[in-house]
């Protein structure tokens, strides 16, 4: 490597040539906030709809073109590359690695990002409008009924999973190979444990989303028929395909979430990770289990009777594991010495309301039960407690609490907890009385409802504009810290952090790690 | 198995060749074996494309099955489509021998498919067709209407709780689909 | 102003959040009218209940720790981090309450599964975007009707006050006996759509091309109201289910109402109708039909206009064809198996003499059906 010692180049060049681990850490994590704005956007316009009974601002056709890209834009341009930038940042300070692997590949997987998204925004202007099939594009909805515009919808996820396929590889070769000398495995902080785990999720789940919307575009452009029953395909075998994508993917969003809660915890509670094996081990059981549960999404299209069985016996099992990490935050937490800064304020939320999200995810699982649930804005309650309060809570929280390395300055803690309360209580309103519209039978992905569920989608709205409005606070909070916050200089800057990322300086410099740190005793 | 001597190249090219082994695997797994299970299990109760030959001549008088008929048109398929029996009794083991009538009022030359499909699924892999106008697709010219013949044979072994089987035919137009591929060639 | 109603409106919620957690609204899931219903509340209440247990010890040693063992009480922590027994036990405990669920969820799902000895079966096919019921009956002489809603267009875009049904009423109800185990066959004609009526505890979805099956026996005499719960395209908010559940006498007698209408119907395809029978007629036909693509006044929307269309005042030949056979590629469809002939001749005769589409053109339904012939 020649460019030892170097600082950052200037100007745009430093942006779009860089290599360097922190760079695109950075950009990873502002495009996604970009991301998360702009999905966020078409929340607030679902929920201004839904304000009321009755069709106010959009038509119907558009209604859905804004679930859709709504989906879309969170799953695969706010919080996947979030925990990439994350990932980024992180791993190799974590484990003592100069930087990642893959530097150059490390730039082209962040750069195709914004041409991917572009494109994929870009389809709101084209004749025919934006897809509007839902994020998860049920053929033959998504083909032979699709606008146009879906070609270039393949396209895009094509790009993203390009971007992410080569993101995982990095991190995985990172892992394996750039580990500081005495940093084994079982050493490792459970942070760099989830994603690596997570990656080898993604290198093996992304190539199928690929292969579905492959197949969508062959039998769009091509006369094939993989999921039409006039050519002897099968628009079910589309829904088998998207889920063994589907399912995995949704624990790649939570994963490095779990990762993050277990840095966050131990730090505020002044007291080590309790169980750190068995997080490791229940970690790889979700992530073996994902590979099995998929068709619990499909429980209505009339599978055989032993299928269903199969899948809702493992997919129960999945709560095993899943509790065993909530319990053992909670004992971490248990006779430790809590303080309550922002990112524990966070974790603490996270733990709350995963835990529901949890428990409605059990009860999705029992297939009877499933039948009156599916489809219905009980699910979507229940996955928004899990993605938002799960996967943003703990985003949030990790900001808050390595900000301060990355940048050198500390965040208005005031303007956290504010930020924090407001979002909490906002979520809440918003989500909670989901589950009961969803229970009285109120379908998901509808632009107007019958007047019985007028009271709770007001709150809904309202809650969503309140949680909307305190992502403004926090980026004024972040921007704040970075151009003028109270500077800090200790390399630990919680007292009770532990990781080899606190024991460099702060703000941590452009190259970190060039020489291998020894582990010490704490460590080793 | 070391794929390069420099540990990151190796880890690179296995986690490559896994991407593109899983991005086969769906074309070339997941597709074949979601059709063989479909096939074993009456997924969607689908039948085998291919004529039965039957095996086992026996026939079972003492037990008398219901089979209803069911024609439904797909989206845009202007033809008259209906069975000439809604339903029939029949014996285990027995052939038994129906029509279906289609008409195309349209003044065009068309190409359809009939795709069946089981009710109880259950019952698609003991419900054998040795004769069926839906393993071909079906031109019908323009003003004119044609009955298509359905030989079939219901399994002894169909499970003994079953009594009534409905065999569902939709009807899609497969004319532009026909079409687009003598184009291709 | 819109603004202020906003506001109002956002201040009446903030006012009313407490008074909706307790008022009417239904919160939870309703046990229906079925003993499948009853049995998968129960266990939807039976899981609710063991995860508020679970949760409430969880949050428990959660909320003693946050309060107990907080750095400003100025405790020392404790740097315990494992426990083989612990983690066995928190393995083992959740392991067996899962058994626990997943018995009664098991002999529910069989009970859902077995559709055997229907005594009537039901064709439920999906259509963008409405729902057809054909009752299948053994003489061949099946009844087959499409349900499609019926809220009006003005109270869907507030010009006009809405019922109490809004969005969950239709023009024709699916009337099934009760006490009598019906079989649905469930298919749909374009894309996937979902048939679910919460009170009687049936979802399946309708799969272009495959035939599902479920099943259901009401006990009680009632109105049920459902929507599809697959998103089915642009208006898939806008095709509810409406099922009557009435007796078994009431259900034959409605049985034969219907089938006299069909004959009355076939008669009155042979008959000439006068303009203004045509005219009102089709004025109906086109309020459930076209109207929400075409516009109340003609004036178009995800359609064309109809009123001064070069189709509606052209060729009658090229009108019907645009109404029987749709248009290939567009979202109109192909209303010729949709409507009777009686029922085209009017909606045809309609649209060319309304909202200033002055041709004075008649057509009778046997033009339909010689029209059809080619």
């Amino acid at each position: 490597m020649g460019d030892h010692h170097h600082g950052p180049a200037t100007g745009i060049g430093r942006w779009l040539f860089t290599t360097n681990h922190k760079d695109i850490g950075t950009m990873y994590l502002w495009f996604s906030f970009a991301m998360f704005i702009l999905g966020g956007t078409f929340a607030m316009i679902i929920r201004a709809e839904l304000f009321q009974p009755g069709m106010q601002l959009v038509e119907p056709g558009f209604f859905n073109q804004m679930t859709t890209l709504h989906g879309l834009v969170m799953v695969f341009g706010a919080i996947m590359p979030s925990f990439v930038g994350l990932a980024n940042w992180l791993i190799p300070m974590m484990i003592g690695a100069p930087d990642m692997a893959l530097p150059r590949m490390n730039n082209w997987s962040f750069w195709i990002l914004p041409p991917g998204f572009l494109m994929l925004a870009s389809t709101l202007f084209m004749e025919g409008g934006a897809p509007a099939f839902g994020w998860t594009f049920y053929a033959p909805l998504s083909t032979t009924y699709a606008a146009p515009s879906v070609t270039f919808f393949i396209f895009a996820i094509h790009i993203l999973g390009v971007s992410s396929i080569m993101g995982s590889i990095n991190i995985i070769a990172t892992v394996m190979n750039m580990r500081a000398p005495g940093m084994t495995y079982m050493k490792m902080p459970l942070f760099v444990w989830t994603w690596l785990i997570t990656a080898f999720l993604l290198v093996a789940v992304m190539p199928v989303l690929a292969g579905a919307v492959t197949m969508m575009l062959m039998d769009i452009h091509f006369g094939t028929s993989f999921f039409s029953a006039a050519g002897g395909g099968d628009p079910v075998l589309f829904q088998h395909i998207f889920w063994f994508f589907g399912h995995p993917e949704v624990y790649i969003i939570i994963l490095p979430a779990f990762g993050v809660v277990s840095q966050i915890i131990p730090a505020f509670s002044r007291k080590p990770l309790f169980g750190y094996a068995s997080m490791v081990y229940a970690t790889a059981s979700i992530a073996f289990l994902s590979f099995i549960v998929w068709a619990h999404h499909m429980y209505t299209v009339g599978m055989p009777v032993a299928g269903e069985l199969f899948f809702m016996y493992a997919t129960m099992l999945i709560a095993v594991p899943t509790g065993v990490k909530v319990f053992n935050w909670i004992t971490t937490m248990w006779r430790g010495a809590l303080s309550f800064e922002t990112p524990m304020l966070f974790c603490i939320g996270f733990l709350i309301l995963f835990t529901i999200g949890g428990f409605t995810g059990l009860m999705l699982s029992i297939a009877p039960a499933d039948f009156q649930y599916h489809d219905t804005y009980f699910v979507v309650a229940h996955f928004h407690y899990v993605m938002v309060a799960g996967a943003v809570f703990s985003m949030t929280a990790a900001v808050y609490y390595w900000l301060p390395k990355w940048s050198g300055r500390m965040y208005n803690e005031t303007m956290g907890k504010v930020h924090f309360w407001i979002s909490f209580v906002g979520f809440n309103i918003t989500f909670f009385p989901q589950h009961f519209v969803g229970l009285a039978g109120m379908p998901r992905r509808i632009p107007d409802y019958a007047l019985q569920f007028a009271d709770f989608n007001m709150m809904s709205s309202i809650g969503a504009f309140i949680y909307g409005a305190s992502q403004i606070l926090f980026l004024y909070n972040v921007l704040a810290t970075i151009i003028a916050g109270e500077k800090v200089t200790d390399e630990k800057v919680w007292d009770g952090a532990e990781g080899l990322e606190w024991t460099i300086p702060t703000p941590a410099p452009y190259h970190t790690f060039e020489v291998p740190p020894k582990l010490d005793a704490a460590h080793a | 198995m070391r794929l390069s001597a420099n540990p990151t190249t190796d880890t690179v090219l296995k986690l490559a060749t896994v991407s593109v082994a899983m991005f086969a695997f769906v074309f070339v797994v997941m597709v074949p074996l979601y059709n063989v299970l479909c096939d074993a299990l009456g997924i969607n109760g689908k039948t085998s494309a291919q004529a039965y030959t039957a095996v086992d001549a026996a026939v079972d008088t003492g037990r008398s099955i219901t089979v209803q008929f069911i024609a439904t048109n797909n989206d845009g398929m202007p033809w008259e489509f209906r069975p000439q029996v809604t339903a029939m009794a029949v014996h285990p083991g027995a052939a038994n021998d129906t029509v279906f009538f289609a008409a195309n009022p349209t003044t065009q030359d068309m190409v359809a498919q009939a795709i069946p499909s089981v009710s109880p699924s259950r019952a698609a892999e003991y419900f054998h067709k040795t004769e069926c106008f839906c393993f071909n697709q079906q031109p019908l010219g323009g003003e004119s209407n044609t009955l298509m013949p359905l030989q079939f044979i219901v399994d002894q072994d169909l499970p003994k709780d079953i009594k009534t089987i409905t065999l569902s035919y939709t009807l899609f137009d497969v004319t532009a689909r026909v079409s687009d591929q003598i184009a291709a060639r | 102003m819109v603004g202020g109603n906003v506001m109002r409106s956002a201040l009446m919620a903030l006012m009313a959040l407490p008074a909706a957690a307790f008022g009417d609204n239904q919160v939870n899931m309703s046990p229906g009218v079925t003993t499948i219903g009853a049995e998968i509340y129960d266990l939807h209440m039976l899981i609710m209940i063991i995860c508020v247990v679970i949760g409430i010890g969880v949050f428990g040693v959660m909320f003693y720790s946050i309060i107990y063992h907080r750095k400003s009480r100025g405790v020392v922590p404790s740097q315990f981090h494992e426990s083989t027994k612990v983690e066995v036990a928190w393995t083992v405990v959740p392991f067996l309450i899962l058994i626990g669920m997943a018995v009664p969820a098991t002999s529910t799902l069989l009970e859902v599964y077995d559709n055997d000895d229907a005594e009537l079966d039901i064709l439920i096919t999906g259509h963008q975007w409405k729902w057809k019921y054909e009752y299948l009956d053994e003489s061949g002489e099946n009844v087959s009707f499409f349900s499609n809603l019926a809220t009006p267009q003005e109270a869907i875009y507030n010009t006009d006050q809405k019922g109490e049904h809004y969005l969950l009423e239709v023009d024709e109800p699916l009337v099934l006996p009760v006490d009598t185990k019906v079989r649905f066959l469930i298919t749909a004609n374009d894309v996937i759509h979902s048939w679910w009526v919460p009170e009687i505890a049936v979802k399946r979805d309708a799969i272009p091309g495959f035939i599902n099956e479920t099943w259901t026996k009401i006990t009680e005499e009632g109105i049920y109201r459902g929507q599809c719960t697959e998103l089915c395209g642009a208006y898939h908010g806008f095709m509810p289910v409406v099922v009557h559940a009435v007796s078994r006498e009431e259900f034959n007698a409605w049985m034969g109402a219907k089938r006299a209408d069909e004959a009355a119907q076939v008669a009155a395809a042979a008959m000439d109708l006068s303009l203004d029978e045509l005219m009102s007629k089709g004025e109906a036909v086109y309020n459930a039909q076209c109207l929400a693509c075409h516009g109340a006044q003609g004036e178009g929307g995800v359609g064309n206009a109809i009123a001064g269309s070069a189709i509606a005042l052209g060729d009658i030949g090229t009108h019907l064809d645009v109404g029987i056979k749709g248009v290939a590629g567009t979202a109109m469809q192909a209303f010729g198996r949709q409507l009777n002939d009686v029922d085209m001749a009017a909606v045809i005769t309609y649209q060319r003499n309304a909202f200033g589409n002055n041709t004075g053109d008649v057509i009778q339904p046997s033009d339909v059906a010689s029209h059809k012939q080619g």
